[in-house]
């Protein structure tokens, strides 16, 4: 079970130089500087919405509980209901994460495994409701993808200006392009896990760095959720 | 000479069952926390609308999202990211320039979208 990081680790190698900036590894530093620069795209994102918000004129802009008010197998009025499963799911998943990597930190594989496979499932459920979400947004209001003439596209919408729909296909699609992103990593580094790999090494960073990204993932989805849903 | 001051990491970060368990305990309890914040949320989304209160309770209701939503951030990163954990370098260097550019971003957008009028635009 003794890896190569149970010893402390050489000083003179460290990050080569001797020391390691900020006491931390080189890859939780980068994945670090990675996630701000992510952030800043999707701060972004949300500016921009407020840049065209503020051009139309009060009472213009669709109000978001009277647009998104559908969930599966009913057909009554939830407004924000599957939203609000969506945002309950993702911040389970990350839950899970947070506590794969603390199992990681005591060498308990088995927990690490556990907790990861539910952190999958929690992302690939929450990629199927964004599915289930952009499949009503577009249907429209009579609920059907079949009738062309009043569903949803990138240059008109039954719901108000075109922007509305524009940045609801653009920041949740790339959100949930990140949770797809973060679903892959997940599932190679559980396979990893459940393969020894990361025990051998003496250490689990790599699910921490994974749960890092998955953080991240969860702590964007909670702005847009504010700036797009709430506002 | 060897520099004693300096506490360099170890990937041998690991602890003990004991303090897993209190690891373990902090981590639900901000589950809650982060789940009743978002529970307000969505109830005053669904029952305090923007339609539906006076143009004054709404101003107070949109500036409580932000807060929110800023208070749930924080936890994310702080515990869950484990930032709080991290070094106070690490953690300047992470905060400190992106929230100088968030404030930026946010300061354009209220003072210069007046101009920008997005939906006349032809090129």
């Amino acid at each position: 079970m003794a890896g190569e990081a149970t010893k402390a680790i050489d000083p003179k190698e460290l990050w080569g130089g001797g020391r390691s900036p900020f006491s931390t590894s080189y890859g939780k530093m980068m994945m670090w500087f990675f996630l701000i620069s992510d952030a800043l795209t999707f701060g972004a994102f949300i500016v921009a919405l407020g840049f065209f918000r503020y051009t139309y004129s009060e009472g213009v802009w669709p109000v978001s509980e009277e647009v998104f008010f559908h969930i599966p197998f009913s057909h009554g009025h939830f407004p924000l209901l599957y939203v609000a499963f969506m945002t309950f799911v993702l911040i389970v998943s990350s839950v899970t994460m947070v506590l794969a990597v603390e199992a990681g930190h005591r060498m308990d594989k088995k927990a690490v495994t556990k907790w990861l496979a539910w952190t999958v499932v929690g992302g690939a459920v929450f990629l199927g409701s964004q599915v289930w979400e952009w499949g009503t947004f577009i249907a429209g209001p009579d609920g059907l993808i079949s009738t062309w003439g009043d569903n949803a596209r990138i240059g008109w919408n039954p719901y108000g200006p075109p922007q509305y729909a524009q940045f609801f296909y653009c920041v949740t699609g790339f959100h949930g392009f990140h949770v797809f992103s973060g679903v892959v990593i997940n599932i190679i580094i559980l396979i990893n896990v459940i393969g020894g790999t990361y025990h051998e090494r003496g250490h689990y960073e790599m699910v921490e760095k994974g749960g890092l990204y998955w953080h991240f993932v969860d702590l964007v989805w909670v702005f847009v959720f504010t700036f797009f849903y709430l506002l | 000479m060897e520099r004693d001051d300096i506490i360099e990491y170890s990937l041998d970060a690991h602890h003990s069952e004991e303090k897993g368990a209190k690891i373990r305990k902090e981590i639900l309890k901000v589950t809650l926390i982060l789940s009743v914040i978002t529970a307000v949320e969505i109830l005053a989304g669904v029952f305090f609308g923007k339609r539906v209160v006076s143009s004054g309770t709404w101003e107070v209701i949109k500036y409580s999202y932000i807060v929110l939503t800023v208070i749930k951030a924080g936890y994310i990163v702080l515990k869950f990211m484990h930032l709080g954990d991290e070094r106070k370098s690490l953690r300047l260097t992470i905060l400190i320039p992106y929230v100088f550019f968030l404030i930026y971003l946010v300061f354009i957008l209220l003072n210069e979208a007046f101009a920008v009028d997005l939906h006349n635009y032809n090129p």
